[in-house]
């Protein structure tokens, strides 16, 4: 980005009107991609000078019991889901969770999910860090779940969002093609890097499950509801578009939940406009598309 | 501009926790639990009955409920005494025409100020279970630990000196702790605690104390005032619970088996005359669930120390 000048220099404006249709593998309208965040929240984090962590003192026992309750519960209550519907997830992944709870990383991996960095943990943030020191954590991202799970990470998904100017550079750098940070388009965009060759993926805060239940304050079926409306809705525009569900499954795969939000993948699955996919498989599958355009 | 070399180190990066307050369970690797008569979801309603000073403290920090205008704040500290006069007797009553037997978290303050109020709710053959010595008595690692043991023991005398028994649960201020405060729990001979909801089933910290997970997304506090939903939609998204975890509960082999429904109560919200119609229809609902086991906390202790 260009740092310190007003437009950050993301990406060219392009508006949505005039844009050359196009359809996803089969024909498909929709690609639709389910992002659960698999994370790991430290009980006592050493502190940034930038954002605090834990709003109580160390423990904040309901803000840690409520986190510990996905990778003890509700992973493995959404994965079954997610698996008897026939979504495959593409997880943004707290790297340290592969040391921590290596059972659900494993698990992740077994239903065939691909794996993003979402940073070493969702208390440890980006803001402050030298350029040495954001090497390191993508780094330690690239190895740590190449050697739990094999996979090459391509995508990232800054850690609690926390960004630096030189992010988006330096992920392209190391080869990462996707990032899920920006916000400003349905359908994925090129964006400007010193080097490399970087997309945006349409991720989603909107229809985030942590958005439809705390900033939205939406009960379960109605969160049931919007996703099934965000969904209708692309499906009906001219174009292939993307939708993501970003969940936590602290969230979603709570009791009073779960059974709402497998009613939107029952519908989605049987309504037959949705291409179910993961991330990368949308990045392939959009670079083929503007390959094909070109040639 | 960097940080402090310290922010890139991970020294409880490991397996396991990056703690040692208890161990991890997932929930696919467990042995079914078996509650009595076969039911599969152990329904705990747990009552929150307090008494808030009209002067508030803010050390270590301001209970949730407590005082919000400047002094004094006559709307919330009568509106916190309707819940403790009128809604926490219409919800007695609600229980009783149920057959629901409950656990009532109560202040030490309530046992000296109102005993009558105790001696209601013993009589009911409801438990009472220790809730700090009043809505200032908030627990935190802030607090300096002998104020903490002080706050624990001055809670449980007041509730003993009433009912004549020690209570043998606990539930926190805000579900909030201190490091020391499951050392603490134990030294004051209590044997639950309700303030980690971080499972559906019970569990035991690595001292002994054991954790009956008291879910703050099920609260009336956090569905009704926190996300400002109808009481018609707290029914509901209790009866979708139910029907998920008893869904679960009758999958034999491991993973499935007996669950937890917690129901966190607070007089002054859910006892109100136009919420109590929709309350008393949802316990007559979960009643005829062929799954309920309502129960008290020491009941569901009882139950999972004989099978684990």
């Amino acid at each position: 980005m260009q740092e310190g000048a007003a437009d950050p220099g993301l990406y060219d404006f392009s508006p949505y009107r005039g844009r050359k249709a196009f359809a996803w593998p089969g024909g498909k309208k929709v690609a639709v991609w389910v992002s659960p965040n698999l994370e790991y929240y430290e009980i006592d984090p050493p502190t940034n000078p930038h954002r605090k962590s834990w709003a109580k003192p160390h423990p904040d026992v309901v803000g840690y019991a409520h986190r510990d309750h996905a990778n003890r519960v509700g992973h493995w209550r959404m994965a079954e889901v997610m698996s008897k519907h026939g979504f495959p997830g593409s997880v943004s992944l707290s790297v340290a969770l592969c040391q921590h709870h290596p059972d659900v990383v494993a698990d992740a991996n077994a239903r065939g999910w691909e794996f993003f960095s979402h940073g070493i943990y969702n208390t440890r943030y980006s803001y402050g860090m030298d350029e040495r020191q954001e090497r390191a954590i993508i780094e330690d991202s690239i190895r740590t779940v190449r050697e739990a799970t094999g996979q090459t990470i391509r995508g990232w998904l800054a850690p609690a969002l926390t960004h630096t100017p030189r992010t988006l550079d330096l992920i392209a750098e190391y080869g990462l093609d996707y990032t899920c940070d920006l916000y400003h388009d349905d359908q994925p965009q090129r964006v400007k890097t010193a080097s490399g060759d970087l997309i945006s993926m349409p991720y989603s805060l909107e229809v985030n499950d942590h958005y439809g239940f705390f900033i939205y304050n939406m009960s379960p079926r109605e969160y049931a509801r919007t996703l099934i409306r965000q969904f209708e809705r692309l499906a009906d525009e001219p174009s292939g578009t993307v939708m993501c569900i970003p969940l936590h499954s602290y969230l979603i795969g709570q009791p009073h939940r779960i059974g709402a939000f497998e009613e939107v993948l029952r519908h989605i699955a049987a309504d037959g406009r949705a291409w179910i996919t993961r991330s990368g498989d949308i990045a392939d599958a959009w670079r083929a598309v503007q390959t094909g355009e070109a040639a | 501009m960097s940080l402090d070399p310290a922010y890139l180190e991970y020294p409880r990066r490991r397996l396991g926790y990056d703690h040692d307050l208890y161990p991890y369970s997932a929930m696919p690797t467990r042995r079914p639990l078996q509650w009595p008569d076969g039911k599969g979801v152990a329904t705990s309603i747990v009552v929150s009955l307090e008494w808030f000073p009209i002067t508030p403290s803010d050390t270590p920090f301001r209970a949730p409920g407590h005082m919000q205008t400047a002094y004094p704040d006559y709307r919330h500290y009568t509106a916190r005494d309707y819940g403790t006069r009128i809604g926490f007797y219409r919800l007695l009553d609600a229980f009783a025409k149920a057959g629901v037997r409950v656990s009532v978290a109560a202040n030490g303050a309530i046992a000296q100020r109102y005993p009558s109020v105790i001696r209601d709710i013993v009589d009911a053959g409801h438990e009472i279970i220790a809730h700090s010595t009043d809505m200032n008595g908030t627990i935190a690692s802030t607090l300096p630990v002998d104020a903490e043991r002080a706050l624990i023991r001055d809670s449980i005398a007041a509730l003993s000196d009433v009912t004549g028994s020690a209570p043998r649960g606990w539930h926190s201020i805000a579900r909030s702790q201190s490091f020391a405060t499951t050392d603490l729990l134990v030294e004051a001979g209590i044997e639950y605690c309700v303030d980690w909801a971080n499972d559906e089933v019970p569990w035991a910290f690595a001292n002994g104390l054991v954790n009956l997970p008291l879910n703050h997304e099920l609260s009336d506090r956090q569905i009704i005032n926190v996300q400002q939903q109808s009481v018609d939609s707290y029914a509901e998204q209790i009866l979708d619970a139910h029907d998920w975890l008893a869904g679960e509960a009758a999958v034999s082999g491991p993973g499935g088996g007996g669950r937890l429904l917690p129901l966190h109560l607070t007089p002054y919200i859910i006892g109100l005359p136009y919420r109590m119609g929709a309350f008393e229809r949802l316990l007559a609902d979960l009643k005829a669930r062929p799954a309920t086991w309502f129960a008290r906390g020491s009941d569901i202790l009882d139950s999972w120390r004989n099978q684990s």
